[in-house]
């Protein structure tokens, strides 16, 4: 205040002095801005250098060549103790993430879209459940309810040798799930021959369908065309192969020993609670996401789809979704990003994924943090920035052009 | 066929008697009808939530409450070959553990003075919250000054002891501050009083604060290492908060500031917080902060977990301001300059108080996920509400098979209560601010 009143009281314009200049100011902020910053690296490398040497902890990526000398319960390419590298263990955590992460994904999408639709159901009774599911999850830190899953629910499970038999070989004990494991005859190649063939199939029909609607007016079957295409053909050829006698798939059962299950196909207890979690959490939010989706497109939308003569089912399916995803896919990608981001957590109920192998297992063994951490870290960000380098370009794509 | 005139005329002379409703228009047979019964696939509907809350609801009800073990002093309670029951919630265990949940190790003599924290966190909290209190600003003073350093000496004793260099040279460094102030009002030809004023604020409130941690209170020091429980649950939660909300705003300004040094620091900084999860975070600063200390420093455990939390907290609070300062009219901006404001005047004056405003419910919901993040440093070592329930989980004098259940059980009502009483507090405030523009 006191400038403005001197300025005001002053006749003549002072001279403009150059510390007065937005410019000059700018720069100087971000000088000393610069500066300041690059102090603090300077004194945390100084530091870090001496205390590492103090220590007498190597640095440089050269560690990822030794040999790890650790096992790892879940490794979805060839790995041991011996033969092994730190370079190898990071792959493993890697690749354990990604397909924890990638199937949460998908049945999280379908729960959560079930819950969020529910939620906006007319039938009051489903509508209050989705509501107490959502409330309740969302309500509750992930990592309590991971352990709920793991320890209260999967540690009540009883040994091996008292397995619960759910049919179809699927049984379940203490250590995780048991199933049968496709084995695949050399001629599987026909069959996935044949499924790319019905894709292909699939991507011709419906661009001619969609031509003839443009041009004519008359609508194809499409949908059931693509079932039929992309599942009833290679199914039709499995029966078919299998009738000749050359099944391209077979499976191999697990069988009951004196204490252990051999043979078929083993998921740990861990990898079934991290998901039970992962899916449950993250679909009470993806539910509210659907929801405001579909609440944000108005009302007249539907009106005026249906004075136009449109079948409720048609409304749906041409005007509401289409309007509705456009509102929903970008904080559902955020929601996918925060489903990768917790399956980090798997480090508190021991399921080998990146975190826990290499900012676990490896940094306590190599006590090199801050490579392991750089690492861990640029993993993460690289999926991070590259969700969100497709999400913009999908958001330019479906935005709104105005006039 | 009769036309109207051959019809014969017919004029009531008494009034009809009204008809019964009809009986399934209205009433409470008529609602289940409606909203639970109005075709097939509703019907089916109903009857497949109504099996699904059969079988959950129930077992669930027998065993938080109905067959639950509400008393005993250990394990026998809650076994079934010590004659107690298995088959509900062992409540005696929580309660025979419950100061160990809330306090930790904490010395137990001393407890009281974690009760005067908690005591003083509610009422900040509350000042803060209730949008009718008053003198909110002296709420914001209290919560983000007088509170932490009463906190700290209420909880760790004070008492630091700080030599008389170490005075000598914070009363060089406090005049060299105040020289400097008087010297860039000098330099800028704007009056002295002012910046002598603001400088010597800065160095008194800094000097208060020393002066506090210094001066012995008479309270016995109690380590961190002894924190533990809800305590540190509700201790990491508020450093977050107490944090992030001035470091966000700093960083949203920083992101929406002109200079673009400024402006690609803070990018840089919010955009690599969100992109990795907060465990990475807690585990960089519990392994890297100390490498980056001279070697003769050390960081205290607990501190490490608080300031990983902190920063993260920060970026996401700073997205949440951001939106606050872009829903803000490009008039309020003008206006603000017309008026001759310079940029920190025209933020603390007319800007941020209003675009803080409208954010409330998104602070909130930022502090709901704090909040139940904070879980997360118990994978770190530190004994929170979650860890000291995993250390007491395993206590032979409590082994029993329904005693996991029940800690968790618990630990998950704690938050839950927490977060949804937060929720619903946003909501409010949501509608709170929405009536005022919908009229």
């Amino acid at each position: 205040m006191n400038s403005v009143q001197t300025a005001v009281s002053q006749t003549s314009p002072p001279k403009k002095s150059v510390l007065y200049d937005p410019k000059v100011r700018g720069a100087f902020y971000q000088v000393v801005l610069v500066i300041a910053i690059i102090a603090l690296f300077y004194v945390a490398a100084t530091n870090a250098i001496e205390n590492l040497q103090r220590a007498k902890i190597a640095s440089g990526f050269g560690f990822l060549n030794n040999t790890a000398g650790f096992d790892i319960s879940q490794t979805l390419i060839q790995f041991s103790a011996a033969g092994s590298t730190y370079g190898d263990a990071f792959i493993v955590g890697l690749l354990n993430t990604l397909i924890v992460s990638a199937i949460g994904v998908f049945f999280t999408t379908l729960l959560g879209f079930l819950v969020g639709i529910a939620r906006l159901s007319k039938n009051w009774m489903v509508a209050k459940v989705a509501m107490v599911y959502v409330e309740v999850l969302r309500n509750i830190p992930l990592l309590v309810q991971l352990l709920f899953w793991y320890i209260a629910v999967l540690g009540t499970l009883p040994q091996p040798r008292n397995s619960l038999e759910m049919g179809a070989g699927f049984y379940l004990n203490s250590r995780g799930l048991f199933m049968a494991k496709p084995l695949w005859a050399s001629n599987i190649g026909i069959l996935v021959g044949v499924l790319v063939l019905g894709l292909i199939g699939t991507f011709i029909y419906r661009r001619w369908a969609r031509k003839q609607q443009e041009q004519t007016g008359r609508q194809y079957p499409v949908g059931k065309v693509t079932l039929a295409l992309v599942f009833g053909l290679p199914i039709l050829t499995w029966i078919v192969l299998a009738l000749v006698g050359a099944n391209p798939i077979g499976f191999e059962l697990p069988r009951k020993g004196t204490f252990n299950l051999t043979g078929g196909m083993q998921i740990l207890p861990e990898f079934v609670a991290l998901l039970l979690g992962l899916v449950t959490y993250t679909a009470a939010f993806i539910a509210e996401v659907v929801r405001a989706g579909i609440l944000a497109v108005s009302k007249g939308q539907s009106e005026a789809a249906g004075s136009l003569g449109l079948t409720p089912g048609q409304t749906l399916r041409l005007v509401v979704i289409p309007q509705a995803m456009r509102v929903i896919i970008p904080p559902l990608t955020s929601q996918y990003l925060n489903l990768t981001k917790n399956s980090s957590l798997a480090v508190a109920i021991g399921y080998p994924d990146l975190v826990q192998v290499f900012m676990g297992t490896v940094l306590n063994q190599t006590g090199q943090a801050i490579e392991v951490v750089v690492i861990t870290m640029g993993v993460y960000l690289t999926i991070s920035l590259l969700t969100s380098f497709f999400m913009n370009i999908y958001n330019r794509r479906v935005a709104i052009v105005e006039r | 066929m009769s036309t109207a005139v051959d019809m014969p005329h017919f004029v009531r002379a008494r009034q009809v008697e009204a008809l019964p409703p009809p009986n399934l228009a209205r009433g409470p047979i008529a609602w289940i009808r409606e909203n639970l019964f109005s075709g097939p696939f509703n019907t089916i509907l109903t009857l497949v939530v109504f099996y699904l809350l059969y079988v959950s609801v129930p077992p669930l009800m027998k065993f938080l409450v109905i067959d639950a073990v509400w008393t005993g002093t250990d394990r026998a309670a809650c076994r079934a070959d010590s004659g107690g029951s298995e088959s509900g919630a062992c409540w005696a265990f929580i309660w025979d553990k419950i100061n160990y949940f809330i306090y930790g190790s904490y010395t137990i003599s001393q407890r009281w003075r974690v009760n005067i924290f908690f005591i003083l966190l509610a009422v900040g909290v509350v000042w803060l919250l209730w949008l009718k209190a008053p003198r909110r600003d002296l709420g914001a003073v209290y919560f983000f000054w007088v509170f932490p350093v009463v906190s700290y000496v209420l909880l760790t004793g004070g008492n630091e002891n700080f030599s008389g260099r170490f005075w000598l040279g914070f009363a060089i460094f406090g005049a060299l501050v105040i020289a400097l102030f008087a010297f860039v009002a000098a330099l800028l030809k704007a009056s002295l009083r002012p910046a002598l004023i603001l400088g010597g604020g800065i160095v008194a409130v800094i000097g208060i604060t020393l002066a506090l941690v210094d001066l012995d209170f008479g309270l016995a020091h109690v380590p961190t290492s002894l924190w533990g429980g809800i305590l540190v649950t509700l201790l990491v939660a508020t450093v977050g908060i107490v944090v992030s909300l001035p470091f966000g705003i700093v960083l949203a300004l920083g992101r929406r500031s002109k200079l673009p040094i400024v402006r690609m620091a803070s990018v840089i900084f919010i955009e690599f917080v969100r992109g990795v999860p907060l465990i990475t975070v807690l585990i960089m600063a519990n392994t890297m902060l100390p490498l980056f200390l001279p070697g003769d420093m050390t960081v205290d455990r607990l501190l490490r977990p608080l300031i990983g939390t902190a920063l993260f907290a920060s970026a996401y609070m700073a997205e949440v301001v951001r939106g606050g300062l872009q829903a803000m009219p490009k008039g309020q901006y003008e206006g603000a300059m017309s008026l001759g404001l310079n940029y920190p005047q025209m933020m603390s004056l007319i800007i941020l108080p209003q675009a803080l405003r409208i954010v409330i419910p998104g602070i909130v919901n930022t502090f709901i996920g704090l909040f139940k993040d904070t879980s997360l440093v118990a994978i770190v070592g530190i004994f929170d509400l979650v860890k000291t329930i995993e250390a007491s989980r395993i206590d032979p004098a409590w082994a029993a098979p329904t005693i996991g259940l029940t800690g968790y059980a618990f630990a998950a009502l704690f938050y839950f209560v927490f977060c949804f009483g937060m929720s619903r507090y946003s909501l409010g405030v949501e509608r709170r601010l929405a009536a005022g523009q919908k009229r």
